[in-house]
């Protein structure tokens, strides 16, 4: 078996887990054209008084606004700010609101899941949210693009998935390749069992002479016992 | 040789088909919906198959640098079964979204009054959408319906350059010409269309509103069968200009029309080509090796550019070495 990939022993020092900045979860302002302007300020109009009037004017979003990225906010980009925008805009609250974004998600393309998705800790705030916002973030985390995973895993998942759906989700991240300095609530979240089921992905990989994801090691150092348990493995392959 | 796939359904191939697609200089792509080769039984269904064209399909296609567009309708095979008249009600939605280019497939498949009513709304939603129009010709009595398909056409207000028409052979070719729509051929290993018989009417017919496809699917086909066509061009004399105009800027043309075709990772991927390609000339003691190291850097530069830059990504495996 090759030990080429098997990772350097990590140092014992508590690891900073959420390391890179936290993706700005708040409503964020975009930039826009004056033609951009009118059409956000008439558009927010028609979904205030009509939510059924999303089904036209959320897919739309990129293409009246524009997709580059908002100056400023680092993983924004343009459409996806309008579309959060347009969703504030819903006169509802509570399960009817969860209700109409879940339709909306279920009917959008990627981009469109992608931004309501990110509005979800701004609709939190401001439209009551609540639970209702969980079943398409349970969708999202049943699908394999990376991006809605991602996307999936911001403060409103830390705030509201169950401790088990919590790890599985953090377990497929690393599985995946989204990386966990992108998951929200890990610092407060990550507890022993996560770092169990970390510790036995690593073993297996192992095992199996692959590599490691480097983001297991911050989840499993905190765990010194089963840090022990892998360095032997690491240990025995050398 | 860039290669622009006007009809294919890609959702039926598998990742060895995309590794070999854009090995073979296939950039861009459009997949048509269509039927699954049996029956749905409910919209919802559709639905959900339109979601992937949508969501799945473009994500995997832009982990082997290929650019993925579709076009959205119920298909003339479906169009008679009566369990599916609600199809016809969420098409408004789905043809709201970025990446859908075309209505499409629509057209005959039995020559009956259902498909009548589903071809005849299905137009007028492409004039309301602005959107040109992908028609699928009958296998069975292909003339008669073609020749249907183009008086219906022409009642529903559109201008025939927003037409496509496809699936052409020998016997329908010149009354599409005459009507002013674009011709499309799909080549496949033994029916429908081959290679040569396509070079012959391409050099009949001049290169002038003709697209190229494979309609590759679960059905015996091959994705790289525009290559081919681009080969077969070459060798019986057509300019690499003339097989660009065909494989490339003719369904650039065509689906450009609906204003939503976004090439922007392709053009980004062909200055880094040019750089990367102007190294290995320099390096000529080490050709062959560049070479390759040129083709693996591009693909995963265009992979990257198009979203697909997650190292684990269960679709992408890690690198293609």
């Amino acid at each position: 078996m090759t030990t080429s990939n098997v990772p350097e022993i990590p140092p014992t020092v508590l690891p900073e887990l959420n390391a890179l900045p936290e993706l700005n979860a708040l409503p964020v302002l975009p930039v826009l054209t004056d033609e951009g302007s009118r059409w956000l300020e008439a558009a927010t109009e028609r979904v205030r008084a009509d939510a059924g009037a999303l089904t036209a004017l959320f897919p739309a979003a990129g293409r009246a606004c524009g997709r580059g990225p908002v100056p400023g906010e680092p993983g924004w980009t343009v459409d996806e700010a309008v579309r959060v925008r347009l969703l504030l805009a819903l006169p509802q609250t509570g399960a009817e609101l969860g209700e109409t974004l879940f339709e909306l998600y279920a009917h959008g393309d990627a981009a469109e899941r992608l931004a309501v998705l990110r509005s979800l800790p701004a609709l939190e705030d401001g439209g009551g949210l609540g639970d209702a916002g969980l079943p398409l973030v349970r969708d999202a985390l049943r699908t394999n693009d990376a991006r809605l995973v991602q996307a999936a895993m911001g403060p409103y998942a830390a705030e509201h998935l169950s401790d088990h759906a919590y790890r599985q989700a953090v377990l497929k991240c690393v599985f995946i390749g989204v990386p966990l300095a992108a998951v929200a609530g890990l610092d407060r979240r990550s507890d022993e069992e996560l770092a169990r089921m970390m510790a036995d992905f690593a073993e297996e990989r192992l095992l199996a002479g692959r590599e490691v994801p480097p983001d297991v090691w911050p989840v499993l150092e905190r765990h010194p016992t089963l840090l022990t348990r892998i360095h032997a493995l690491i240990g025995e392959e050398r | 040789m860039r290669i622009f796939d006007p009809h294919i359904h890609m959702t039926s191939r598998t990742t060895d088909d995309y590794e070999r697609m854009r090995a073979a200089g296939v950039l861009a792509v459009v997949e048509p919906a269509f039927w699954l080769g049996q029956p749905r039984t409910s919209p919802a269904s559709f639905a959900d198959y339109f979601d992937g064209l949508l969501g799945w399909e473009p994500y995997r296609a832009a982990q082997f640098g290929v650019v993925h567009h579709c076009t959205i309708a119920l298909n003339p095979k479906e169009a008679n079964d009566p369990r599916l008249q609600g199809v016809l009600d969420l098409l408004p939605r789905y043809l709201a979204k970025d990446r859908v280019v075309a209505v499409g497939e629509v057209g005959y498949d039995e020559i009956t009054p259902a498909e009548d009513e589903a071809l005849t709304r299905q137009l007028a939603l492409a004039v309301e959408h602005g959107l040109p129009v992908l028609v699928h010709t009958p296998h069975r009595d292909k003339a008669a319906g073609t020749r249907r398909t183009i008086d219906v056409v022409r009642e529903s207000g559109l201008p025939p350059e927003r037409v496509l028409i496809d699936h052409l052979n020998e016997m329908t070719v010149g009354m599409v010409a005459d009507s002013g729509c674009w011709m499309g051929f799909s080549v496949y290993p033994d029916t429908k269309m081959d290679v040569d018989r396509m070079v012959t009417i391409l050099g009949e017919h001049g290169l002038d509103r003709v697209l190229v496809n494979s309609a590759a699917d679960w059905g015996r086909s091959d994705p790289l069968k525009t290559r081919a066509v681009g080969d077969a061009m070459l060798a019986a004399g057509f300019s690499e200009a003339d097989v660009d105009t065909v494989l490339w800027a003719n369904p650039v043309a065509f689906y450009g029309q609906s204003g939503r075709l976004d090439l922007s990772s392709i053009t980004a991927e062909a200055a880094t080509s040019e750089a990367t390609t102007e190294a290995a000339t320099e390096a000529a003691t080490e050709a062959a090796t560049q070479a390759t190291t040129a083709h693996v850097t591009t693909a995963a530069t265009a992979a990257v550019a198009a979203g697909g830059d997650y190292a684990g990504n269960t679709v992408l495996r890690g690198s293609p070495a």
